[in-house]
């Protein structure tokens, strides 16, 4: 363990650059946006200091073009945008699952739909960001709903980015990106960093062969010690386009197998289970500070509650969330947006069971006292 | 280096060519190989990259690396590899097409002199589509999407990119005999390296315009397009051009971590909701972080959220600071117990909150924005004749700290000092009192 020297005031954009740079973090390209500037910032500052190369790209579209790039060199790159740039991400984010490519994408969401709200908060992504591309294949999507997490969930995002060759992103909010925060240094949790898991030097490299489905390939680089393939378009295992329909299955049901089959790896949440509550509340990024909160203030007063906090948006916990769901009659889902990601809590609930919406789509926050309101919880 | 001589880059297990007969790119692919085997390059450390069409399927005849990616997209891969490894030759292989859907990639590529080697398979329209006019059409050529005759200038790739900073310009056809030395030469310049190439669609192009080679030759002199080698400049190339500029930063620390260790004491007994409305140059957020830290030093909780239009040095600006006991959750802006406002924008966004403020809270506000109306114990700000505007909101908190007794002044002028942007002059001025307090008039 590190020693405890104090507390720091910093913001969310600074927790996620260190968290970057501390999980070995090399290349980063972006464009100029509100609210995710910050963090471009940060990473073109400090990068040259630890050998790597920080570069604004003329648009969106090179941005994620030269962190692709780069992934293929060699380096472990990170974008970051909001929801207008993940729209121009679109395309690339389906090259990256394609080719099969390490890569963290901040998405720090701002209110849509199109430019929306350029200083304005929103949580209207969460669906976005797993849809968004063609194809339908799955990708990771992790959420920090506190500064210490801000730091934690980049460093996770490059090492699942690494485990799985696909592109992770950090859904983040506006507020806790610009905003600061007081943290007790130790809070800062650190996790090991996982190196690319390169192919023995020696031997013949097939880029994209796999034992089974699930399994991930190990990855080469361009200047290298192999001879390495990568295209966007459908390929057999040495990287070669196919139209050969037993090869395409078997890529795309690697794709597939993946991610799908290792949902518990992936899979993060905090629960904070009461015995005899009948209401759970769920929530993700910064609205779950509004429910510990609401939580705190209802127990205060004698009531009980159970409540749910999804890190890994997707590929969607949902033994986990079942878990959870067991023992209530009543499911509060706190977003704010339209209820984007209660669809996915209405399908995992039984019969029986009340799914409750506590939406704002303004630009502020949800407050404790909104989530026990509008959850039926006073 | 390589030991052995390679005499041919070409992997003969994919031959032959997919390329419709009588069609330029097996001619440009088979000079492409001719100038690698006379540069004797190390295949290891030659990646190509190819666009989307026809010409996105000759990466696949080199045993060399290779990557074939998303359409126009082609030079922004290119600048990623090679930037994240200089040391690679990177080649891009893409048609008149990927110059249109790419063509803000082409201009900044060119713009940074980034060392990659662009081949342009020019063949005057969409093959692989079948046949539809293509940003280098000529005026008047018939295609798929021009069936009246096409009416838009074509681009002139050369001289966008040279008239952009591409160090190494040239203009060729797949027909003459010169082009794979024109090819090694452009491989072997250090920057962003471009070669148009003219060449004949013979299932599209030729037929539908009746084209031949001695058409070809006349279109590009009609249209004053010149040939050959057009520009060659020596000036940095942008990935080593980096690491240059940068090299002075190795090694210097990464985001060093600035510790707050608590050292004062603070009288705070509950939650405190601190809003500050001013307007933009006023540096409300620089003040609102000095009142954070400051609090920090105390041993409490600060949590900081700005709110701002899209503007910049006009319109309002707001800060909350909120400071607790223990680790507080963020649930956004609420009634606040302090409202401290400097400016009329400030005071335009704040409005709702005037109302809802009790007996207990405290309104700090510039005394010409008086009178509002309020329940709120006010203190009128005075700062006539007291430093410059981009103080004043330093000053308003000191006031507030001296009255409330929040916290010490020492630990907010040491908050303050953390911050560059403010200097010796700055510190002194929050040891003097802005404000008088006035008791409110129901």
């Amino acid at each position: 363990m590190k020693e405890n020297p104090g507390r720091e005031f910093i913001s969310g954009a600074e927790a996620i650059a260190r968290g970057a740079l501390k999980a070995g973090c090399n290349f980063f390209a972006g464009y100029p946006i509100t609210p995710a500037t910050p963090i471009l910032l940060h990473m073109l500052r400090e990068l040259p200091k630890m050998g790597g190369v920080g570069i604004q790209a003329e648009d969106e579209i090179a941005a994620i073009g030269f962190c692709l790039g780069a992934v293929m060199s060699g380096a472990r790159a990170m974008t970051a945008t909001s929801g207008p740039g993940i729209s121009l991400y679109s395309e690339n984010i389906g090259a990256a699952i394609m080719m099969e490519l390490p890569l963290v994408i901040v998405d720090v969401q701002r209110m849509g739909p199109a430019t929306g709200g350029a200083t304005t908060g929103a949580q209207g992504d969460v669906q976005f960001l797993r849809w968004g591309t063609s194809g339908g294949y799955p990708l990771i999507v992790l959420a920090p709903t506190h500064i210490a997490e801000c730091y934690t969930l980049t460093q996770r995002a490059f090492d699942l980015a690494e485990r799985f060759r696909t592109p992770v992103f950090l859904a983040c909010d506006k507020d806790l990106v610009t905003g600061s925060f007081t943290i007790q240094s130790a809070a800062f949790e650190e996790i090991p960093v996982r190196e690319r898991r390169l192919p023995p030097k020696d031997e013949e490299f097939v880029p994209f062969r796999f034992p089974s489905p699930a399994d991930v390939p190990p990855m080469s680089s361009f200047g290298g010690p192999h001879m390495v393939r990568f295209t966007t378009s459908a390929h057999d295992e040495r990287g070669y386009l196919t139209k050969n329909s037993a090869a395409m299955q078997r890529k795309n049901q690697h794709l597939e197998s993946k991610i799908n089959q290792h949902v518990d790896e992936i899979a993060l949440v905090e629960a904070d289970l009461q015995p005899g509550a009948h209401t759970l509340i769920l929530s993700y990024g910064i609205t779950a500070q509004s429910v510990r909160q609401a939580a705190d203030i209802l127990r205060t007063h004698g009531g009980r509650v159970s409540v749910l906090m999804i890190h890994s948006l997707w590929p969607v916990p949902e033994r986990q969330i079942r878990g959870a769901l067991e023992a209530v009659t009543r499911i509060v889902v706190a977003e704010l947006n339209q209820g984007l990601y209660r669809r996915e809590i209405e399908r995992l609930a039984k019969d029986g069971q009340e799914v409750i919406g506590v939406n704002r789509m303004d630009g502020g926050l949800l407050s404790p006292a909104d989530i026990l309101d509008m959850g039926g919880l006073k | 280096m390589i030991n052995q001589e390679i005499d041919s880059y070409i992997n003969q297990d994919m031959l032959p060519y997919p390329f419709c007969p009588g069609c330029g790119h097996g001619m440009i692919v088979d000079s492409l190989n001719a100038a690698l085997v006379k540069l004797q390059l190390d295949p290891h450390q030659v990646v190509i990259v190819t666009d989307i069409g026809c010409a996105g399927l000759s990466d696949k005849f080199f045993d060399l690396n290779a990557l074939h990616g998303l359409h126009g997209r082609a030079l922004t891969y290119a600048s990623g590899i090679k930037l994240a490894n200089p040391d690679l030759k990177v080649i891009v292989l893409v048609g008149d097409g990927g110059c249109g859907i790419g063509g803000n990639h082409l201009i900044h590529a060119a713009r940074r002199n980034i060392g990659i080697t662009v081949l342009v398979f020019n063949n005057l329209n969409y093959g692989m589509t079948g046949g539809q006019h293509s940003v280098t059409t000529p005026p008047g050529a018939r295609t798929a999407t021009t069936p009246y005759g096409n009416l838009e200038q074509p681009m002139d790739i050369c001289s966008t990119v040279a008239v952009n900073g591409a160090s190494f310009v040239a203009r060729s056809t797949s027909f003459e005999r010169d082009l794979p030395e024109l090819i090694a030469a452009a491989i072997d310049n250090e920057g962003f390296s471009l070669i148009d190439i003219w060449e004949l669609c013979t299932a599209y192009f030729v037929p539908n315009n009746r084209y031949s080679k001695k058409l070809l030759e006349d279109t590009m002199k009609e249209l004053g397009f010149a040939s050959g080698v057009l520009r060659v400049s020596p000036h940095p190339e942008y990935a080593h051009a980096y690491r240059q500029a940068v090299a002075d930063q190795q090694g210097l620390d990464v985001l060093p971590a600035q510790y707050l260790q608590p050292k004062y004491t603070h009288r705070l007994r509950t939650r405190l909701n601190v809003l500050i409305a001013g307007a933009a140059g006023q540096r409300i957020g620089s003040a609102a972080t000095a009142l954070s830290r400051g609090a920090v030093l105390s041993g409490l909780w600060a949590t900081q959220r700005s709110d701002y239009p899209v503007t910049v040095r006009t319109g309002y600006s707001l800060a909350q600071v909120v400071l607790d006991l223990d680790q507080a959750g963020f649930a956004g802006l609420s009634r606040p117990d302090v409202l401290v406002v400097l400016s009329e924008e400030g005071l335009n966004q704040v409005k709702p909150y005037l109302a809802e403020l009790t007996e207990e809270a405290r309104l700090y506000i510039e005394s010409r924005l008086l009178p509002v109306q309020t329940r709120a114990v006010i203190t009128a700000l005075d700062f006539k004749g007291k430093g410059l505007k981009r103080i004043f909101s330093l000053m308003a908190l000191s006031e507030v700290l001296r009255q409330s007794k929040l916290y010490p002044l020492d630990a907010f002028r040491e908050a303050v000092a953390l911050d560059e942007k403010y200097n010796q002059e700055d510190l002194a001025a929050l040891d003097v009192s802005v404000g008088i307090s006035v008791h409110p008039h129901p």
